[in-house]
């Protein structure tokens, strides 16, 4: 152990605690507001400036307004929270000018919370204490029955009505990992932040007599460390859609301001990185991530620890570390909410990673397309340097380490490491074949480590709670968690952090809502443009690295697109292979002259005009791509063609045989006719149409001249009689 | 590195002809990094940041600047889909193409679009206003679909609204150029590039 490594910690999170407590957050009332991208985007500067207005009026010195990343709640955004001491945190949703108004002359002004707003509301009334308690099967207690199940009988023993105390059941705290797993149970009581540990009926009891009803805290069973998801839980823990999520990765996010370093120290921040460097042994740390079983995070799915160890071991001592932060996947947004919303997180994992194989340059390698995420690094990037936690001998530790960021200039291809490396050395973003691997011959021909922004988040965890926690979330193969990126027809869209081997229907419908509008499920599609559609009969797939590879499909960086009885399989295919198509970098030829053929296809296909002899030509030429390209784009863009012709043949043969599209989404196989019965002559129909090509009196049934008609769908949408038929 | 040519100070007038004194200084500062050569992406996104897009006489003079052939130079700046070759109008309107925003209904936005403006993808509307863009994700697909324009997102956007949309820009350009040339200001490109 090296003492000076940790005194200089203590002196620095010392330095960033003095700072906060200035501040006095206990004593205020806070105003947390989302800032990121999507939260922007949805409005939340509007609402700040309100916020800021009103506060200006009010001339009230106890209300402080705090800037947060987002949470990944995207479809409810902008979200606001407000904490106000002793009482329970309220969030509210889409948030607008005038509900600023009645939430600051309302809630904060007078003490009542606008219930018609709140987050996953409306409310009918607040409950006094909300228990949250532990569904995780890592939890166990005495009790014969679950600890809900026993909660809720107690209470109702005790007479205590859930207006006075609310039940939730919620995912893990992450307080397993301190040494009495299995044992004993965890509840969380808001709005007093005690998380408590329960071995049997006794406790239970001890709990609700003495906190609940008399307002004590039972400190023999408090758990007093700081667990990985307390705060999320303690913030968030009342909502369906967070609450059944295993936040690690984005355990910050929503929580914390991500432009200070003061309040990243608060929430543990470089503890990991003093542990690590006090213990002086790079080789503990990478004996720690291989223990933790955490595999790369970014789609690939290798064995993080094991990446690093090749790193180290090589003769070469001028390495380099990259952040891999080109998300390009369209449908994947994990990788920007880390980024703008926890960036010291990220910085701190690449710090270690850096000391971990013994490289003392590290770079980022950021999509211009993100330019909120760029700012956050760069100003973190900025404060790291100021307390010496970049640059020469870090914390007194005798390593030098700096990070530099360097531009995406929008090519998906750069996501492949060897193109990635070539566009930092100022080149096309052309891949090379490989081996060499970059671990042994890299960036400048140097050994480099490049993992994805998602794993470099999981570090620090990994280092704070323990390889042994962090192994036991997931499964056998792969520890930890994955971040989702959920969204298309799906109720809830937004991030969602479960732990390996949760089901597709438990993130679909537990979390996400179910598909939105009533529809059918029909696949769900993960992986971007290098993955496939799993059809809504495996949605009890446990989702892994190797569960989603067998069904045809990958993780990939976690897009997960859900998609219902209105999309075409074929369409889908489609779309993912003009992607593709446009993507390719033309360095080698299966996928340049392929994916173009490959589209060709799929376009007759939609435009009817297709074979069936174009789907055995369609499947010769995916599986020949597949084989013969040089990088991972061109070996994984026929997965979608291949995944969807798989389980949606059916929908090809139509195409082709009948000219019938069974989605009605191909608008060459659609046509669209009025019914004379249901049409009662209103006429929107007609004057809505672009081309003019309805006709009909006032009061009597339409016509649609099929001749002119660019079946544009708009009388279908503007229709309030159902008279319009796509058929 | 050795990077001067015996007709610097020529390369370099006209360079700052070109570029502007900025960009050139920040070259200045790349050619004292270990790895000059790297820095072209970066080089390449602020004159595009500055000037809007990148003309044959920019890339000209990074490639005198900085010493890298021409036609690497021109490879990179044709080969990343972030940098236009053409100037760009007023406002550069991006549309999100991914997949979220796909199956939300983002082509009939771009349809839409392609009407309003009378032109396609790529191109810059004849007054100069704006020109229309695709993107591969703009990484907020929890809002699909999604317009950006310039910087400002806006969110779960429908064919109708398009032409309020469009028209909030309008009035801003009307408003700029009233503000610039009096009452009898037209509605012209402001920024027009050589």
């Amino acid at each position: 152990m090296n003492s000076t490594v940790s005194d200089q910690y203590r002196a620095l999170a010392d330095q960033a605690e003095r700072a906060r407590d200035r501040q006095k957050p206990g004593e205020k009332i806070l105003i947390q507001i989302g800032s990121a991208t999507c939260e922007n985007a949805a409005g939340s500067v509007d609402v700040l400036d309100e916020f800021r207005k009103h506060i200006a009026a009010s001339g009230r010195e106890d209300i402080v307004l705090r800037r947060t990343g987002c949470t990944g709640r995207c479809s409810r955004e902008p979200i606001v929270g407000i904490l106000v001491p002793g009482k329970m945190p309220v969030k509210y949703e889409r948030v607008d000018r005038p509900l600023v108004h009645e939430i600051f002359t309302r809630h904060i002004l007078q003490g009542e919370p606008v219930l018609a707003r709140i987050l996953d509301g409306p409310l009918e009334k607040l409950s006094q204490h909300e228990i949250l308690t532990c569904q995780s099967n890592r939890c166990g207690w005495e009790g014969a029955e679950s600890l809900q199940t026993a909660l809720a009988r107690r209470l109702g023993d005790l007479g205590i009505t859930p207006d006075q105390v609310r039940i939730t059941a919620a995912s893990c705290f992450g307080a397993c990992g301190l040494n009495q797993l299995g044992t004993c149970s965890h509840m969380l009581v808001r709005p007093d932040k005690v998380l408590y540990r329960v071995y049997n009926e006794d406790d239970l009891d001890e709990i609700l007599q003495e906190h609940v009803i008399h307002g004590h805290t039972v400190d023999r069973l408090k758990v007093v460390e700081k667990t990985v998801g307390r705060k999320f839980f303690e913030m968030y823990g009342d909502v369906a859609f967070f609450n059944r999520q295993s936040r690690i990765a984005l355990r910050h996010n929503g929580i914390i301001d991500p432009e200070s370093i003061d309040e990243y120290f608060h929430y543990r921040g470089f503890q990991a990185l003093s542990t690590v460097l006090s213990k002086g042994d790079p080789q503990w740390v990478i004996d720690e991530v291989t223990k933790a079983r955490l595999r790369g995070r970014g789609g690939g799915g290798y064995p993080t620890g094991q990446k690093w160890s090749m790193a180290a071991k090589a003769a070469e001592k001028t390495r380099y570390i990259i952040c891999n932060a080109d998300e390009g996947d369209p449908g994947a947004f994990m990788d920007r909410s880390m980024l703008e919303s926890d960036p010291f997180n990220v910085v701190e994992g690449m710090i270690i990673g850096g000391y971990a194989i013994g490289a003392n340059r590290g770079f980022f390698y950021i999509r211009a397309e993100y330019p909120m995420a760029i700012r956050r690094i760069d100003g973190a990037i900025r404060q790291c340097r100021e307390r010496g936690l970049l640059g020469k001998n870090i914390l007194g530790s005798g390593f030098d380490f700096d990070l530099e960021i360097r531009l995406g200039a929008g090519a998906f291809v750069c996501g492949e490491e060897t193109a990635l490396i070539h566009s930092i050395e100022g080149e096309r973003g052309q891949p090379r074949i490989r081996p060499p691997y970059p671990t042994e011959s890299g960036l400048w021909g140097k050994p480099t480590v490049i993992n994805n922004v998602e794993t470099f988040a999981n570090i620090t965890a990994i280092v704070n709670y323990g390889a042994g926690w962090f192994s036991r979330i997931g499964t056998a193969a792969s520890g930890g968690t994955k971040v989702f990126a959920l969204a298309g027809k799906i109720l809830h869209t937004g991030l969602v952090e479960v732990p390996m081997g949760t089901t597709l229907r438990e993130i679909v419908y537990e979390i996400g809502g179910g598909v939105a509008g009533g529809k059918q499920l029909k696949a769900v599609q993960t992986g971007g443009p290098a993955g496939g559609c799993i059809p809504a009969k495996w949605l009890d797939t446990p989702v892994d690295f190797d569960t989603l590879a067998k069904a045809g499909s990958i993780m990939g960086s976690g897009g997960m697109i859900v998609l219902d009885e209105d999309d075409c399989a074929v369409d889908i295919a489609r779309f993912f292979m003009t992607f593709s198509q446009d993507e390719s970098c033309g360095k080698c030829t299966p996928c340049r002259e392929g994916t173009t053929r490959l589209l060709e296809i799929l376009d007759r296909i939609t435009q009817g005009t297709g074979t069936l002899a174009d789907l055995e030509k369609l499947e010769r030429l995916a599986k020949l791509i597949k084989k013969s390209s040089l990088c991972g784009l061109g070996r994984a863009a026929p997965n979608p063609v291949l995944s969807t012709l798989e389980h949606f043949r059916d929908e090809y043969i139509a195409h082709v045989t009948q000219q019938r599209c069974p989605a009605k989404k191909c608008v060459a196989l659609v046509h669209y006719e009025i019914s004379a019965e249901k049409c009662v002559g209103c006429t929107v129909c007609a004057r809505n149409c672009p081309v003019t090509c309805i006709t009909g009196a006032r009061r009597e049934a339409h016509i649609i001249d099929q001749v002119r008609c660019i079946k544009c769908g708009r009388c279908f949408e503007v229709c309030r009689f159902d008279a319009v038929q796509r058929l | 590195m050795n990077t001067t040519t015996d007709n610097w100070h020529e390369v370099e007038t006209t360079a700052r002809r070109i570029l502007g004194d900025e960009i050139v200084a920040h070259i200045d500062q790349c050619r004292q990094t270990s790895e000059p050569q790297s820095h072209l992406i970066g080089v390449l996104h602020k004159i595009q940041a500055q000037h809007g897009y990148l003309a044959e006489a920019h890339l000209d003079a990074v490639a005198q600047l900085m010493q890298i052939p021409a036609a690497k130079v021109a490879g990179v700046a044709s080969f990343y889909h972030y940098y236009r070759l053409q100037p760009r109008g007023r406002f550069l309107i991006n549309i999100c193409l991914g997949t979220a925003c796909y199956v939300k209904g983002a082509d009939r936005v771009a349809q839409k679009l392609i009407e309003e403006l009378g032109i396609q993808f790529g191109e810059t509307s004849t007054d100069g206003v704006f020109t229309l863009e695709g993107s591969r994700c703009l990484g907020t697909c929890g809002l699909a679909p999604v317009l950006m324009i310039d910087n400002e997102v806006h969110a779960q956007v429908t064919p109708d609204q398009v032409p309020v949309i469009l028209e909030k820009y309008l009035s801003r350009v009307r408003r700029e150029s009233h503000a610039s040339s009096g009452p009898t200001g037209s509605l012209t490109p402001l920024r027009r590039l050589p």
